[in-house]
């Protein structure tokens, strides 16, 4: 029993992260029909910097309880770097064909890839005293580390944080109606552009937080974006893309397919995954709670 | 100056003839191993190689408007079969590579692809990226029969019966490579005649305009799967000749950012144009072995050259050609 709820734990404790990275891509899909191929690398930024300035504050001598502060860090340098990447790189490319707009973003990966490379070094980074100073609970006779039950938080908090916010204010209406309609919303006097700098910035926000969360339970390390990214696609293509609802539900499925395959079928969890994926193309294009 | 005058010189369409550039080119290629050192000769037989993979790819970029994002699935697939007929069968001869990749890739291409064409746009990329990664996955798990992360080992094939040389190098960088550029050569010739072909015309009809080409009676998706077998068998051809060449099939060239690759090299040529690919193949491979071997941040220069292509050269090089000389043409 107790095992069982140990895999649950975990199944949610994937989930959480999913979420956090693939209800961004979804966010920015759904405002803008920009799929990001660089959203992985926005995660692994936000990952190395929390973990770069928890090792600085360590360094100066601070407090246990100052380090998880410097966690939003990675978040906000992720959200910089979405804003100016909207900003300077995508804004030109809304008139072209949607080709242009997958390229410029794969474009954006490799650069951003080799920007860590360049700026971190090839070694990984960990802030293991955060995940350390957490300890670890008991369940029945197993202990289980307590800072994976923060992580699970915050995803669960983000989820809530964000449906409030889209469908309880102002701005949720707004970010609403210009992914409906982008020409009607620009009729009725929305400044779409501000839109898309806002949904750009949030989705990549969300991003680094999952970044920023995960680091001290595992390392920051070079390819983490890459591996996340088709771990996000797998989520938003089963959910469906530009549906907050849908990342929710597809984290949660590939959280459980994950937990339950690492330990029933290793060898080929990862191609059941893509299957799913593709299963719920072939029956649903727009996937579980898109619209197409 | 009289209308018809007129309308002619501001006709649309190439302004370039590539046609009168057949002949120096292949005059050129055929002097190569004689006049550029062998390392040179292997990154030109590379990029041939890889310009076979993207013509296949452009038939569907280009003529079909469907941009798949799962093309290593065959290139990777053409590279494997030979590794496992290697490993397997005990073959070696070049020519049953061949048949035995474009067979392979072409029951993986009517299973993909049967799959793959219902959907246009945006879904088509994600769902062609999610089945190229299911055989990487594959590849990448089933440690005992693709070897993992190690990948297979190639030999050097025989070439027409004919065993290979005990100089691997001189080998690879004379006989190889006018191997390699007789299928090449052969490939770009096929791949002319279907862009040329009624089947071609109708393939860019379908690109331009979806409900009028049902309207005339050109039966889309049947049309669309044609050209994506054919797509997976160009490329699945250049895998099996990358295979020998590199001596190592790996999942490398399975995961979907090699797919990224065969897309950036032929908008890097320029995919409104038959030759765009080939040129665009050529330049990305000369491109990536020099960025490779001057820094290890090779993917941040790479990277950079394509946000600069998208943003100010999105007709690629060959579009680029086009207007500078129809501007010179103006101009005179």
């Amino acid at each position: 029993m107790t095992v069982l709820l140990i895999h649950i734990l975990n199944a949610l404790l994937y989930s959480s992260a999913l979420f956090l990275i693939a209800g961004g891509l979804s966010l920015i899909y759904g405002v803008m029909r920009i799929l990001n191929l660089a959203h992985g690398n926005l995660y692994a930024l936000g990952a190395f910097v929390a973990a770069w300035a928890v090792g600085l504050a360590l360094e100066a001598g601070a407090p246990a309880g100052v380090l998880l502060l410097l966690l939003p860090a990675g978040a906000i340098a992720a959200a910089a770097c979405g804003a100016l990447i909207e900003r300077t790189l995508l804004r030109p490319l809304y008139k072209r064909p949607e080709e242009y707009q997958l390229l410029m973003t794969f474009g954006l990966l490799m650069i951003l890839e080799d920007l860590i490379r360049f700026i971190w070094g090839p070694n990984p980074l960990s802030a293991t005293t955060i995940y350390a100073g957490f300890g670890s609970i008991s369940i029945g006779e197993d202990r289980y580390p307590a800072y994976n039950l923060l992580i699970i938080a915050v995803g669960v908090f983000a989820a809530a944080f964000l449906w409030a916010f889209i469908y309880r204010t102002r701005f949720g209406v707004i970010l609403r109606a210009t992914s409906q309609d982008k020409r009607m919303a620009s009729a009725l006097g929305v400044n779409v552009n501000r839109v898309y700098i806002q949904a750009f910035t949030l989705g990549c926000f969300m991003a680094g937080l999952g970044g920023a969360i995960v680091v001290p339970s595992q390392s920051a390390v070079l390819g983490m974006g890459v591996d996340a990214l088709v771990l996000a696609f797998i989520v938003v293509v089963i959910g469906g893309l530009g549906s907050l609802e849908g990342a929710l539900a597809g984290a949660l499925i590939v959280g459980v397919v994950r937990e339950a395959g690492i330990t029933l079928f290793p060898e080929i969890e990862l191609a059941v995954l893509y299957l799913i994926a593709a299963f719920v193309l072939l029956a649903r294009p727009a996937g579980l709670f898109g619209r197409a | 100056m009289s209308m018809d005058a007129v309308a002619a010189s501001s006709k649309v369409g190439p302004t370039v003839r590539f046609g009168v550039w057949i002949v120096p080119t292949a005059v050129l290629l055929l002097a190569a191993p004689f006049v550029i050192d062998p390392f040179q000769t292997l990154t030109l037989t590379y990029g041939l190689i890889a310009a076979i993979g993207a013509l296949g790819f452009n038939l569907l970029l280009g003529y079909t408007g469907l941009l798949s994002f799962g093309h290593s699935a065959f290139f990777g697939g053409g590279a494997y079969t030979v590794a496992f007929m290697v490993k397997y069968l005990k073959i070696a001869s070049m020519e049953l590579f061949l048949a035995g990749s474009a067979l392979a890739c072409a029951l993986l291409s009517v299973l993909f692809g049967y799959v793959c064409v219902r959907y246009t746009r945006i879904f088509f990329g994600i769902l062609t990226l999610a089945l190229s990664q299911v055989l990487w996955s594959l590849a990448f798990k089933f440690f005992r029969v693709t070897g993992g992360t190690d990948g297979l080992r190639v030999p050097t094939p025989t070439l027409v019966g004919a065993a290979p040389t005990s100089d691997k190098m001189d080998f690879l960088a004379h006989r190889y490579y006018y191997y390699v550029l007789a299928v090449f050569a052969v490939c770009a010739l096929l791949m002319w005649v279907i862009v040329h072909s009624p089947f071609g015309k109708a393939l860019q009809a379908i690109r331009d305009n979806e409900i009028r080409a049902e309207f005339i009676g050109i039966r889309i998706r049947r049309y669309r799967l044609i050209a994506f077998v054919i797509s997976g068998i160009f490329t699945g051809v250049a895998g099996a000749l990358w295979a020998p060449l590199n001596g190592l099939a790996s999942p490398d060239i399975l995961v979907w950012t090699f797919s990224g690759e065969i897309v950036f090299m032929t908008v890097l040529g320029g995919f409104r144009t038959f030759v765009g690919p080939i040129v665009g193949a050529v330049a990305f491979t000369y491109l990536k072995t020099y960025a490779v071997g001057f820094t290890v941040y090779w993917q941040l220069l790479l990277g950079t050259v394509l946000v600069a292509l998208v943003l100010v050269l999105p007709t690629g090089i060959v579009g680029a050609i086009e207007q500078l000389a129809s501007r010179w043409k103006k101009a005179s």
